[in-house]
């Protein structure tokens, strides 16, 4: 086994850096092509936040990378600031809990 | 565990799911549901079905974890499934 990791890494990171909220998902935000996408890009709408969307089914390598990056088995994914923030089950729960808009309130990403 | 009224409805796959919970985290509460149906036909739903599941599960294991670090917990006993037939697994970890 290689130690380097893979070249969509850098890729990745830079979409991060370049961007304080990113969904990781299935279609675009405004054609989701999943469910659980759809669901959190809906979320993000109605907070008002801005956020970058990346469709790994356009890209193969992101689709897999992104999965190796995290760590995470699923998409959507989502990250405010460079974190992860979680996949569609634990943002729809933070939302319905409020823990959502503090994070994104916390982070600088919504007006307060 | 207290309440499973779903093992009777499930097939091969969802049973496995199922088992390797039990046996990993003992939980107070463990449902599995079969949601495949729901899904036919979409990008990633198996024409044989059991490929997505919502799972919802109590135990000690995941008390004052992250909801992140409490996925993972579960991700990292699945992951065979996960990685093979199951494309969704919407999870609930109760306190």
């Amino acid at each position: 086994m290689s130690t380097a990791e893979p070249q969509v890494f850098a890729e990745i990171r830079k979409t991060l850096a370049d961007h304080d909220v990113v969904l990781f998902m299935k279609g675009t935000k405004t054609f989701p092509q999943c469910g659980f996408s759809a669901t959190v890009a809906q979320v993000l709408k109605v907070c008002g936040v801005e956020f970058k969307d990346v469709n790994v089914l356009a890209d193969a390598d992101i689709r897999q990378g992104i999965k190796e990056f995290t760590d995470w088995p699923t998409i959507p994914q989502l990250y405010v600031k460079g974190e992860f923030v979680g996949g569609a089950d634990i943002v729809r729960e933070m939302y319905e809990t409020g823990e959502l808009k503090t994070l994104l309130r916390d982070k600088g990403v919504v007006a307060a | 565990m207290t309440e499973n009224n779903s093992l009777d409805k499930l097939g091969p796959v969802g049973r496995r799911l199922f088992d390797k919970l039990q046996a990993q985290f003992l939980p107070e509460r463990l449902e599995i549901i079969d949601e495949s149906a729901l899904h036919h036909g979409h990008s990633g739903a198996n024409p044989q079905g059991e490929s997505h599941f919502r799972v919802i599960i109590a135990a000690g294991a995941f008390r004052g974890l992250s909801r992140v670090a409490q996925q993972r917990l579960v991700h990292e006993t699945l992951r065979e499934e996960l990685a093979e037939r199951v494309h969704a697994l919407a999870l609930r970890v109760e306190d």
